[in-house]
Formats: structure tokens, sequence, C-alpha cells
């Protein structure tokens, strides 16, 4: 039997598009786009492109994070006085910064942090309208809310960095700066200032979770295709009748580690650890100069990092000045 | 081109030649490029300096090339025995007019220092460079900005020397002298300027980050580490050393993530200029901990006090007597110094070469004391 062999799909399939239901809530008429197919957007997806339903709330948050995008992109277009050579070459140097320290809570100019005030209102329009739009969505078509509660979660962290700790540090100065490097460096300083991030015990569960999405991300993507043969990629028809390809992934893993996950289990698994990524990481985030100042300290007060008696013995090292021990 | 029969042939036995070439081809290529590796060794192969306890980290790790190739400043040292006096010789004051600091050099030992600063700052232009081009009788005239700096920049030499040491000789006597910055340049590699604000229509911290500049090491953090710590003296630490410090960043004195990068701009640039990482001085487990320290934090932190008063004392003051080319471009001060200014690259300038044994003349600003 002949068998189209790709990247990622197994099958590129193309004839007259698809352009699903139509029973209820003018669904038809709010898709907009003539649908098209693309054999390199084939490769990785499906190779239909198209139609799409925007809807109100796709709309603003279309219109919002482009006014978003055109404020930050404006105020570094300025800094470099409006030469778009040097635009391009400082790209990644330059950025939106929030306001000054002083300003707390004020507006502040729009020169200090006023412009930055003003794109975070529409980002956060944009963000909230997009996460209305994927909720909308998945009520129309009857499906569960799993995928809105996980961008909630993304959403979460969002929050907690540009509106809930600024607000309780009493600054916006606080948030991070829009800018590629710039939010690096505060990313790093974040850390350094709070006595290293690493012993907030909430940063730690966000890694756990971070890491454990990728293995398990990893391990099903790989039994899955493993048992592409037996059709387990066809993920309805093993739901209706269940044949040997489930069954054979399954017991791999129970002959493996004596434990494995179902067929639905496996999806509750990685929602959970996706979610928790950045409800975790949020808490720490929140935590961080508001309940506690000097992360390693605290470790040591509460026996997570141990306290050494200080007698580290440096000073044998007196000598040792780098640049090959010269 | 090719015979027939071997056209014929390939028609007759289709082979897909493409899958197996593809595989050799690749697997040829990596098995060429691992050979090379064995063969010829890393091309760009480290080795590290421990700088703490095992188990603790601490290890500075460096290119092989760049430490087999050493400072190649080095070669190019020039220096001058000291020319020991045996007592009754004229002094400088004496016979030269306008001798301010050097007064009680011998005529010998006076005319040998002059001879090694040509050497050291200006090889190609000579005693014309500070003198102008007039008669030897003429040497005493103040007229060129060049004498006027030189003069107070042997009194810096002296007195970082004198009063430095701690700094200067806290590994073994090393000291400084002209050729420490200068190398053979009129102006020396490694001095700096206010460059603030770095972004147009900003201000506050908007106006001083996120730029390429060459006083944030090309990195997008503060511009304005080197004026702001090591001329105006603010505050460089940034820790709380309690789990819990109430505070706000709107309050007065409470260090916020701004100052942070600031900091970290500052380190950053320590780092660069001494060709070393954190670990040389930190243990970047806890950057704030005094116990923590190496030994190296004692003499940089010495280092820090040192630039900033070398900047405020001898480098700004002498702002009006600079030409304006010599002024910086875009805020017209006057140029200043910091760690790079010396070091150049390395923990000890020169290697730890030590320049001021022969030249008891900028030890201080005493008469020299010349050993046999």
């Amino acid at each position: 039997m002949i068998e189209y062999q790709n990247i990622f799909t197994q099958v590129q399939v193309q004839g007259a598009p698809e352009m699903g239901m139509d029973n209820e809530n003018r669904m038809m008429e709010e898709r907009i786009g003539k649908p098209s197919y693309s054999k390199l957007i084939g490769w990785m997806g499906n190779a239909q492109l198209g139609p799409i339903y925007l809807g109100y709330y796709g709309v603003i948050s279309l219109a919002t994070g482009l006014i978003w995008f055109n404020i930050v992109g404006m105020n570094m277009l300025s800094q470099v006085d409006w030469s778009i050579p040097e635009f391009l070459r400082q790209l990644f140097w330059l950025a939106l910064e929030p306001p000054s320290p002083e300003y707390g809570l004020k507006m502040p100019p729009l020169n200090d942090g006023g412009w930055y005030i003003i794109a975070s209102f529409f980002l956060l329009v944009s963000v909230m309208s997009w996460w209305l739009r994927v909720y909308s969505l998945a009520e129309q078509h009857k499906m569960g809310k799993h995928i809105a509660w996980a961008f909630a979660s993304a959403i979460w962290l969002f929050l907690v960095l540009g509106l809930f700790r600024p607000v309780l540090m009493g600054s916006w100065s606080e948030a991070v700066p829009y800018g590629i490097f710039p939010h690096l460096d505060w990313t790093t300083a974040f850390s350094i200032r709070y006595g290293n991030l690493y012993y907030n015990p909430f940063h730690c569960l966000s890694i756990v979770f971070l890491y454990g999405s990728a293995l398990l991300f990893a391990m099903h993507g790989a039994t899955i295709l493993a048992v592409t043969r037996q059709g387990g990629d066809r993920e309805l028809e093993q739901i209706v009748d269940r044949g040997t390809a489930s069954e054979r992934a399954a017991l791999f893993w129970r002959w493996t580690m004596g434990f494995n996950a179902t067929m639905e289990g496996i999806h509750r698994w990685a929602w959970w650890f996706a979610v928790l990524t950045p409800i975790t990481g949020g808490i720490g985030i929140l935590l961080t100069g508001t309940v506690v100042d000097n992360w390693f300290i605290w470790a040591q007060e509460h026996h997570f990092a141990p306290i050494y008696d200080g007698s580290f013995g440096y000073e044998a090292y007196q000598d040792n000045s780098g640049n090959g021990g010269s | 081109m090719l015979p027939k029969w071997f056209d014929q042939w390939n028609k007759d036995n289709p082979t897909n030649i493409f899958g197996p070439a593809i595989i050799f081809g690749v697997l040829g290529t990596v098995i060429f490029f691992v050979a090379l590796l064995v063969v010829a060794g890393q091309p760009f192969a480290t080795a590290s300096t421990q700088t703490g306890p095992r188990g603790t980290g601490m290890s500075i790790p460096e290119f092989v090339s760049r430490i087999e190739a050493g400072d190649p400043t080095i070669d190019d040292y020039v220096t001058f025995d000291p020319l020991v006096p045996e007592g009754g010789e004229p002094l400088a004051k004496d016979i030269y007019e306008n001798v301010q600091v050097l007064g009680d050099l011998t005529e010998d030992n006076f005319n040998r220092l002059m001879n090694a600063m040509t050497v050291w700052v200006s090889p190609d232009e000579g005693c014309a460079y500070c003198h102008g081009d007039v008669e030897l009788e003429e040497y005493g005239n103040d007229d060129l900005y060049t004498k006027v700096v030189s003069r107070r920049m042997i009194e810096m030499t002296q007195y970082i020397n004198e009063e430095w040491g701690d700094h200067v000789n806290a590994n073994g006597e090393v000291g400084v002298n002209c050729s420490t910055c200068h190398r053979g340049q009129n102006v020396p590699s490694n001095i700096w300027f206010d460059n603030s604000p770095v972004t147009a229509n900003t201000a506050g911290w908007s106006s001083n980050q996120n730029r390429a500049s060459s006083t944030s090491s090309a990195t997008s953090l503060p511009s304005d580490a080197l004026q702001k710590l090591l001329v105006d003296g603010e505050q460089i630490v940034v820790h709380d050393l309690e789990s819990r410090v109430a505070g706000s960043p709107a309050d007065e004195g409470f260090r916020s993530i701004q100052d942070t990068e600031r900091t970290y701009a500052l380190m950053n640039y320590f780092a660069n200029s001494l060709g070393v990482n954190c670990n040389f001085c930190h243990n970047s487990r806890a950057f704030y901990a005094p116990e923590e320290h190496t030994p190296q934090w004692g003499t940089a932190s010495l280092g820090i006090f040192m630039v900033q008063e070398i900047n405020n004392e001898f480098l700004i003051p002498l702002k009006d007597t600079y030409p304006e080319h010599r002024l910086g471009a875009k805020n017209g001060d006057a140029p200043k110094a910091a760690c790079a200014t010396c070091h150049k690259g390395y923990s000890k300038p020169y290697q730890g070469l030590n320049v001021i044994a022969d030249w008891p003349e900028l030890a201080g600003s005493e008469p020299p004391v010349y050993e046999e």
C-alpha cells in the first residue's frame, strides 16, 4: 500500500475545503476568508488555510494588540531619533520602559513611562478579549473550557508581573519592560535584587512543572508516534474502537516502569503540568518583594538551604588571580 | 557525453541513489569532522582557574589561546634602571626652570624619567608633545595643555603608589607608572565619558539604558553606571540583609530593580575589564554575603574607592585645561578612568609585571630613595 510520508503528518489531503458546522449561532456567516490549500503548512498540520472566525472579541483583541505593538515600536523609533537604520541596529536593545520608581502608582510623564502605562492598558484589553474569544468559541462548539483555563493560567502570571505585584509594591516601575534584551535584564536583576530566586520554593515548583511538561510531552509524543503503524495517531478511532495501538502503548509503559497513564489520563497529566508552571511561578513572583526580600536568607531561616559556618577557606586562593593563574 | 551502453544500462536498471547518497554523505561528513576534532584537537580549548574550595563551583574558565598569548603589551614595555646618586649631584629644580613636582631628582634621573615618559606616552611626537617645538631653554614654559596635564598625572601616579598600595600592591609589588594606562599612546585606551542620555525623547530611567554603548559594554543595561557609581559615589549595594524588609520603590532610598540593573552594569564592566567572571570575587549563590566573598573582593572594593578618588581629585578638575577635542563628544566632560583603563582585560595590569621597581621617583611625592 502506498503511504504519503512527510515531515509530521502522515497524509496530506487536498480537495473541497471543509467549511465546518453551520447549525446555530450564525456560525457560518461569521467565518471569514476564502479557504485555500498550502502544501507547506500541510507538512506541519492541516493543509487547509481558513476560514477563520474572529468575532467581536477577536477584532477587539487584534485592534488593541496592534495599538500596543505600535506604541512600543514608535517609542523605540523615537528613542533613536526616528532613524530607521539605527532602529534596526538597536532593535534588540531598545525598549519601552516602565516609569521611574519615584512616580509610584501615579501617572508619570509620557516620556518617562507614561506611554508604558497607556500601552499596557491596551495590552491588557487585548489579552483579556483574546481569552474571552477562546472561551466563547469553545462554548459555541460545545467543548469543555480547558483551553481557556489553561490560557488563564498564563494570564495569571502576566497579571502578576504587570499588575498585581506592581500595585502591591506601590510602584509601576516594578513592571517588566517591553524589549528583547531589556526584559532579560529585568529578569536577572529581579533575581539578584531579591537574593537569588533559585531559593524561592515556588520558583522551584515552577521549574519542576516546566521541565516535567517537556518530559511528559516528549513521552506522550514519542509513544503515539511509536504506535502510528497500528493506527495510534487516529485518536477518534482509538476511542470508538480501541484497537491494538493504545493497548500496546499502555502496556509498553506498564512493563517499562510498572505504571501507565490512560488515553484520557495522559492528557490530564500534561494539562496540569503545563497549567501549574505559570500558576506556581506567578505565586513565586507575587511573594517576591512583598513578603520575602531575600530568598537565600529566607531559605536558610526555613532550613530549605543549609547555613554554612563561614569557614570557606577562600583565603587559600588569595593569589589565584585568573588569567591562567599568573 | 557518456558512452551509450552506460546510459542504456542505467535506463534498464533504475536505482534510487539519492537515499544512500544522503545517508553516506551525512555519515561521511560527520566522520570527517569527528576525525578532525580527534586529530587536531578542540580549536577553542579552555582552561579554568579555581577561585574557591572544592564543591563551591568557584572557577574562572578562559580560552587557552588567550592564556598562552598573554598580554601583548608586556613585550613593548620599556624601563630604564635608576641611576643611583653618589651625593652632591645637582638637582633638577636647581638646573631647570619651573620644575614643580620632580625637582628633587638628580639631573640624570630627571632626564631618565623624561625619556621614559616619551616612550610610554608620546613615542612618535617625542619631547615636543608636551614641551612644544621650541629651544631647550624654553622647556620650562607651560604653554601646552599636554604639559600641564602630564604634571598632574605624575602627581596622580605618585599618589596612587603612595596612598593606594593596598590596591595596586595587593598581591606583591606591582605599582603603577605612566605606561600602566598609556602603553605608548597619547591618550590611554579604555577611558570613558559621560554619554547620558543614550536615548532620545526620554526622561528618567528610560533615558539611560537600552542602547548598546561603550559605557554599557554593549549591553542594554544602564549606560550611566560608571558616572553614578564611580564618580558621583552613589550606593552600589542593592540587597536586603534580612528575609523581609518593608518599603516601596516609590520611597526614597529603596533599592529598585533599576538600581540593581545599574549595579549589574558596573559588575559586568568589572568582569570585562579584568577578564574574569563573577566568581573571581563573589560566590554567585549569594552575591551580597561578605563571608562568601573571596579575598579579591576586598582588593576590588578598594579599587572602587581609588577610582572615585582619582576621577574626582585628579581627572575631572582638568576639564578646563583640555582643548575641546579631548572632551566628551556628548556632554563636554573630562576623560575619566575606571578599571579597564589600567587593567586592559587582565586581573593584574601587565599581568603582574612590577612597573614601579625601577621608578622610586614615581613611588611617592617625597624625594626618591634609591636602593642599590
